[in-house]
């Protein structure tokens, strides 16, 4: 039996019918990383002996007859932007590279109640800025259904670890598309929650505003499990939504009759690949044929959602970032004249090309006689774009569009063309800019390259939406697809 | 030609608040250099800022005395700009919303000073400067709640600005919400000045001036601008719009920069926090806790003591001092004496001593006794002083010193004139002064007898029994 390919919620139950020890599980994920891990390179760093360690006092447990959570004993990855006390959050940047955080964010700490088992951090582009995972300052992580072409990003090292089986699923964040995009070029399920779901306190902030952490699964049974673990209030982050607790999978249910699906006509038009357009509007076909009344509808704002973003992102990380001036973590610079000079060295140095980028973006957009311009405007469309949203869901219960215009392109396609890059995010910015949840799942295949579809819920309610997708997948195989390394 | 002087002032007073602004470490000025600090504070990264509410009960409360219109609705903004001791490099703070605007406060003269807005931000931690050249960082005044607030440029002189400021410190401790004290930085002031000539033909250029480390620096900072101001318009020159620090040492402000390019903090709406919106009961519970202000209270103890205002002035100096004074009024009515016990003897021992009322070691039940043990004239005002000296230092009750000292008055008049009378047969030299007119030996004689008497001889009976023995 190859334990790594199953999913999570499968190896929870060999461990509950005590088939398979924790212990067991979490050695030969780790033997599967050794072997795998080299052509895939989606770990920044591994923690095999505390995983070990915490692997069998699961095993324990269940030998003391105590009940074991849902994800209990199950070998996972985290993302290097989410914070793990004593363990080095680097933001796969050179600027952190040594940066051991004395505290855990707090989803960490609620996976670490579910007793997961975290083996490891994985790769991702620079600070979160990129859509292939080739920004990171330390290695490329490659597609694991092929390794010529991007797993996708920012998650991308979450997503290559989840589909080549390193990990049985992944925390990831999703600031422009960044869980749903890698997702949707690994064929697997990736949610970004609703603004304010999962608590921020811990994840180093890209754009504040936008940022959302969220599960990377190989199917929806499993995402409902980590949004079970991971969702709530917390009271160390003032964004959080003091929002009732909701039972993610009592939303696993096998029926769309009558839901109201809105196909979002935006979302079909220039730019998007002739099969990846052809897979999705098939899968909504699915979807009419199992009772859902479909619908085409208008957002007419979509077109300026990416400029808004990027004005929006760049603002925000232009003054999330000032604190990585190397004074007192972080690069430090060889050889300065004064502290101006040392600031200008540690970040001219310690940051890649594209953070500084956007930096600078970001500061031309907020610098006076600009403001209004730009950010202040952005703002203006942010709340257009949102109005967008609640006008459909006024008619809708989910929207379905794409995830990304094509499926994964190849390593140093686009990196030459910034321009390019973004534009693989166009399908899932929006849903950022207006805080709602959305997810992808993968819905066929091109050439052997999973294809994602995007379906959008209103703000809190990721049930319909695992409801649609659970339904989706009883009906259809591309979840059970895996990867067979070319 | 005359000319008007035009001040404007900004002051940051630090909130007296358990904890900071946006986490929960002390906010306590004693401690070794970064142990008030955690992963917030230190802006480490995927930290994340929560206000403290205490915070804004403060500001509104600040607001309130300072007869300000409270927002409904304000928010925080980032101010970037990139310094050491600064560990997000951005300062929380407010923008275009603050939390409070358009107040005032009524000077001596019944004029109004007006307030354009008092908002809230976190202060930063200081860098020091070591003599080899290095340069050391402590945040433990990272992330303390301060609020600042912005008068318009309604001062007129330096000494208008100074009683601003008196009155806004006194205001501010009566409330509670800072301790005011510029020495340790928790008040600071920054001062706005420019000069017009009266027909309003010649304007200065506005200077800040700042490194102002006591009130008295700020009115001495203001008269040396002003000379300065209208010397240059008198030379057909004018001011450069810039910063400048005042040198106490030097007694003049010295350029520190220009503000011709001002710096750009690219404010924006901090995203890590939601809006403050205030109700208005929330604003009517802060109103509830307001004490009687200085202006009232002044106004109360002129009509109620018919004392001399430059004496209510002392007596109310702070709320606690105040506080003190009514309390021992109520147990002893003589209220000259309370108030010159207060005033000459309490006030100056706090003063040298450098010490709050809350400190004194004696109740105020014994100061009345003490009180009391005078008016009765079982001690007499010398002894008195001795006994009050005890008290303070070591809060024993009046009897207690009285007996232990032996400082019981002697009012036994045959006592006295036995004392009297030896006093003036080793004296006889002063005799004959007093004669001869000259009053000063009248005075060394009662002295003799009183250090004979060792300072218990009642004062009165040792005047009348001299006069009588020698006319």
């Amino acid at each position: 039996m190859e334990v790594y390919k199953l999913t999570a919620h499968e190896v929870r139950d060999k461990i509950k019918n005590k088939e398979i020890s924790s212990k067991e599980v979490t050695e030969s994920i780790l033997i599967h990383i050794e072997k795998t891990d080299p052509h895939i390179g989606a770990y920044v760093s591994i923690r095999d002996e505390i995983a070990l360690k915490r692997a069998k006092k699961v095993d324990k447990d269940i030998a003391d007859g105590k009940e074991i959570s849902d994800l209990g004993g199950i070998p996972m990855a985290v993302k290097d932007n989410i914070c793990t006390a004593g363990m080095a959050t680097t933001c796969s940047s050179k600027m952190l590279q040594n940066f051991i955080p004395p505290y855990n964010a707090t989803v960490i700490n609620k996976i670490y109640e579910k007793d997961s088992i975290l083996i490891g951090k994985t790769n991702m582009d620079e600070f979160a800025m990129g859509s292939s995972t080739e920004n990171s300052a330390f290695k490329i992580t490659k597609n694991p259904w092929d390794t010529k072409r991007v797993p996708g990003g920012s998650s991308g090292g979450s997503a290559a670890a989840v589909a080549s089986g390193e990990a049985f699923f992944a925390l990831g964040s999703d600031t422009g598309g960044s869980i749903r995009q890698p997702a949707s070029f690994c064929g697997l399920v990736g949610l970004k929650p609703t603004y304010g779901l999962v608590s921020r306190y811990g994840l180093i902030a890209y754009a504040s505003s936008l940022d959302q952490i969220g599960p990377i699964t190989k199917d929806v049974e499993d995402c409902a499990l980590v949004m079970n673990a991971i969702a709530g209030y917390d009271s160390m982050d003032s964004t959080s939504a003091n929002y009732k607790k909701v039972d993610y999978k009592k939303s696993l249910v096998k029926d769309v009759k009558g839901l109201k699906i809105g196909i979002a006509k935006e979302y079909f038009e220039e730019g998007i690949d002739y099969d990846v357009k052809k897979q999705v509007l098939a899968s909504i076909e699915i979807f009419k044929s199992l009772g859902a009344e479909v619908e085409e509808v208008s957002l007419p704002h979509t077109k300026y959602a990416l400029s808004a973003y990027y004005i929006i992102a760049s603002c925000e990380c232009s003054s999330n970032f000032a604190r990585f001036d190397g004074i007192r973590y972080g690069f430090r610079a060889q050889g300065y004249e004064n502290i101006k000079d040392l600031f200008i060295k540690n970040r001219t140095e310690g940051f890649g090309d594209e953070v500084k980028r956007r930096i600078m973006l970001g500061t031309y957009a907020l610098s006076a006689g600009y403001y209004d311009q730009y950010y202040h405007k952005a703002l203006k469309i942010r709340t257009l774009i949102k109005r967008d949203f609640d006008r459909a869901f006024e008619k809708f219960d989910l929207l379905i569009t794409p995830t990304a215009p094509t499926t994964a392109f190849k390593i140093g396609e686009k990196t030459k063309d910034t321009l390019h890059m973004h534009m693989s995010d166009i399908c899932t910015v929006p849903v950022n800019i207006a805080g709602v949840p959305a997810m992808s799942i993968p819905c066929g295949f091109k050439d052997g390259l999973p294809i994602g579809m995007q379906i959008i819920g209103n703000y809190f309610d990721e049930s319909t939406i695992l409801r649609a997708a659970y339904t989706f997948e009883k009906n259809t195989n591309y979840h059970k697809e895996r990867p067979n390394r070319r | 030609m005359n000319y008007k002087t035009l001040i404007g002032l900004e002051i940051h007073s630090e909130l007296l608040t358990n904890s900071k602004i946006f986490c929960s470490c002390t906010t306590s000025f004693v401690g070794d250099e970064n142990t008030h600090c955690c992963p917030i504070c230190l802006g480490l990264p995927g930290t994340l800022p929560v206000v403290n509410k205490k915070v804004v009960d403060f500001a509104i409360k600040a607001g309130l005395a300072l007869n300000c219109e409270i927002s409904q609705f304000s928010k925080m903004d980032r101010k970037n700009y990139f310094y050491p001791d600064l560990t997000k490099a951005y300062q929380i703070s407010q923008y275009d919303l603050p939390i409070c605007h358009d107040g005032y406060i009524k000077t001596e003269a019944d004029q109004k000073i007006r307030i354009r807005r008092i908002h809230l931000e976190e202060d930063a931690g200081k860098s020091i400067h070591t003599n080899e050249g290095s340069s050391l960082l402590n945040y433990n005044r990272a992330g303390v709640p301060l609020i600042e607030i912005v008068s318009e440029p309604d001062m007129t002189s330096a000494d208008e600005a100074y009683e601003f400021l008196e009155k806004l410190k006194a205001i501010l401790q009566y409330i509670e919400v800072s301790d005011c004290k510029m020495e340790q930085g928790s008040l600071r002031c920054d001062v706005n000045i420019n000069v017009k000539s009266e027909d309003g033909t010649f304007v200065s250029n506005i200077v800040e001036l700042k490194n102002l480390n006591s009130f008295k620096a700020v009115a001495k900072a203001i008269e040396y601008e002003e000379k300065r101001h209208i010397h240059l318009l008198e030379k057909s020159e004018n001011t450069v719009k810039e910063t400048r620090r005042w040198d106490d040492a030097k007694n003049e402000t010295i350029r520190m920069r220009s503000k011709e390019y001002a710096q750009d903090y690219r404010y924006f709406p901090e995203p890590d926090l939601g809006t403050i919106e205030i109700d208005y009961d929330w604003i009517e519970k802060i109103r509830e806790t307001i004490p009687e202000l200085p202006n009232d209270k002044k106004k109360r103890f002129i009509k109620e003591y018919n004392l001399p205002e430059k004496d209510i002035d002392v007596l109310m100096i702070t709320k606690k001092m105040a506080n003190f004074f009514e309390d021992v009024v109520k147990e002893f009515k003589d209220v000259n004496m309370v108030s010159n016990w207060i005033r000459i003897e309490l006030y100056r021992r706090l003063k040298e001593n450098n010490t709050e009322i809350d400190d004194i070691k004696f109740s105020i039940e014994d100061f009345s006794k003490f009180l009391e043990l005078i008016k009765k004239g079982t001690i007499n005002n010398n002894a008195g002083k001795k006994v009050f000296k005890e008290m303070y230092e070591t809060g024993k009750t009046p009897e207690m010193i009285v007996k232990e000292k032996g400082l019981i008055q002697i009012e036994d008049e045959e006592q006295i004139r036995d004392i009297v009378k030896q006093v003036l047969k080793e004296n006889p030299k002063s005799i004959e002064d007093f004669k001869n007119g000259k009053d000063r030996a009248l005075g060394f004689l009662i002295g003799q007898v009183m250090k004979l008497s060792r300072g218990k001889a009642n004062p009165q009976i040792v005047n009348t029994l001299i006069k009588e023995e020698l006319i």
